[in-house]
């Protein structure tokens, strides 16, 4: 428990509190380097979730590609970015959003098309349009699902935010590598329990929110179509 | 003026020439660092996925056998799956030193939150009627689960082999921050180091093809441990489509780790 003793007083050092290389600050910098991944892994694939899931098309295209997406190491994204633009935020940002399409992907259109055929039907006949039938059935209908790949992606994008101290910019990734250059035991042991903290601090938003955005009489089932 | 098809072979020509330099690179080390480094990329992800296999049957069978049990199981695994792997491995540093369990052991411990749920929904939606077959027939509690159920949840147990497979094998990569990546050796230390792209494409592609080459062992693996399945023919009604689908939601369902 020595150990555990160690991480406390390294917490409570006033001096790992202050200035630019403090907790707050890499803490801050690690949520905006995960928040702007997140965001624009969002911004491309929800959209082509719904669309696809929505019209049927190109479904198998767009899962295959996310499952290939899937298999490419993260590590190794990172490099080959970093060696064609130099060291910086883009290639982070690359790398994250590479990491976060997939799950985003694959559960938005899975939410869609697992959307009983018998009610989008019902919905035509009460006269609504193909948009309508997404915009007022379909998502909300497959809110839960799109929930949950977006936790998915959020949990994984933090955890991996913290490779970007390997090339040269900030975040909580910072304290484990350098950490680990210095050999600061407890400052490694530090560094990972604030982003263990983050990544649960994640976790429990989702929970919010999913609270706050699915329907009411789809917040008892658990979040998968599960038979 | 400009032929389209020209530009766009000007565009694809330093594309071409890193892939010829990639692939030269890489045949030409193939003995030193590329094939040690694959192996050690194998070794590292079938070892985790395996033991977590191992770890999952028992805690689904349990999850099945008593309800209560699952909802601590499904929390415990799912906060697991929260530990960033990074923070893992460097909190295991002080333990296993630069052995293979520093990765293994994160590792393992990620395809958890993936195979636990699909053991169980393998297991849950064995038809009441061939469990009381089973019964019937005499079979212990024991040869039923051996015999019966656990085959007849094979399918949706390997839906969630692959994808823990696939996720465990880009994940490994990450372990080469500690020394011990497999092909994120070939990447980190024989690309970022030296600045040098050769080793990064060799890389990337290895471990994709070996991504996709276990995927189709365990769509071999699974033809061959279910006959029944494929002797009644690969079910015209959405065959094809009803794989895709139960893998995709097999993969949504365990809230897929991906990379990393």
């Amino acid at each position: 428990m020595n150990v555990a003793a160690d991480v406390a007083s390294w917490f409570a050092q006033p001096e790992n509190w202050r200035g630019p290389g403090g907790i707050p600050v890499r803490f801050a910098e690690h949520v905006y380097y995960s928040l702007a991944a997140l965001a624009l892994a969002a911004a491309i694939a929800v959209p082509v979730g719904l669309l696809t899931g929505h019209t049927g098309r190109g479904g198998f295209l767009a899962i295959s590609l996310a499952n290939f997406a899937r298999a490419l190491p993260t590590i190794g994204v990172l490099t080959l970015v970093v060696l064609g633009m130099g060291l910086g935020l883009v290639p982070v940002l690359v790398a994250l959003v590479a990491l976060a399409v997939p799950p985003i992907l694959v559960n938005t259109y899975e939410g869609v098309r697992g959307v009983d055929p018998q009610v989008t039907d019902a919905a035509r006949g009460m006269g609504m349009r193909g948009r309508e039938v997404l915009a007022r059935l379909e998502v909300p209908l497959a809110m839960p699902l799109i929930l949950l790949g977006l936790r998915t992606a959020a949990v994984q994008v933090v955890s991996t935010a913290t490779i970007a101290a390997y090339v040269g910019i900030g975040g909580l990734g910072r304290f484990i590598v350098d950490g680990q250059s210095q050999q600061i035991i407890e400052q490694i042991l530090g560094g990972a329990l604030l982003v263990v903290l983050l990544a649960l601090a994640v976790t429990a938003l989702f929970a919010l929110l999913r609270r706050l955005v699915v329907a009411p009489g789809l917040r008892s089932r658990p979040a998968s179509p599960s038979s | 003026m400009a032929d389209p098809a020209h530009e766009v072979w000007a565009a694809a020509a330093p594309l071409w020439g890193w892939a010829v330099e990639s692939a030269r690179w890489g045949w030409q080390n193939l003995d030193d660092p590329v094939g040690p480094l694959l192996a050690e990329h194998v070794l590292l992800s079938y070892a985790s996925v395996l033991i977590g296999l191992v770890l999952a049957v028992p805690l689904g069978v349990l999850s099945v056998r008593y309800r209560v049990v699952y909802p601590p199981v499904l929390s415990g695994v799912n906060a697991l799956y929260a530990i960033p792997s990074l923070a893992l491995f460097f909190l295991l540093l002080p333990y296993t030193a630069f052995s293979p369990w520093t990765a293994i052991i994160p590792l393992a411990l990620y395809t958890l939150a993936i195979l636990v749920p699909n053991v169980v929904d393998g297991l849950n939606q064995v038809p009441d009627h061939v469990r009381q077959a089973a019964a019937a027939m005499g079979f212990s509690p024991l040869r039923r689960l051996l015999q019966v159920e656990l085959p007849v949840a094979v399918p949706v147990i390997i839906a969630g082999l692959r994808v823990a497979a696939v996720a465990t094998i880009s994940m490994v990569s990450v372990a080469s921050l500690v020394g011990l990546g497999g092909l994120g050796g070939v990447i980190l230390t024989y690309g970022f180091a030296r600045n040098f792209a050769a080793p990064v494409v060799v890389g990337i592609t290895l471990s994709v093809a070996l991504a996709f080459a276990t995927d189709g062992l365990l769509v071999l693996a699974q033809r061959a441990l279910t006959p029944w399945a494929r002797d009644r023919g690969p079910a015209r009604r959405g065959g094809r489509g009803l794989a895709v689908r139960r893998r995709a939601t097999a993969a949504a369902r365990a809230g897929e780790k991906g990379a990393l």
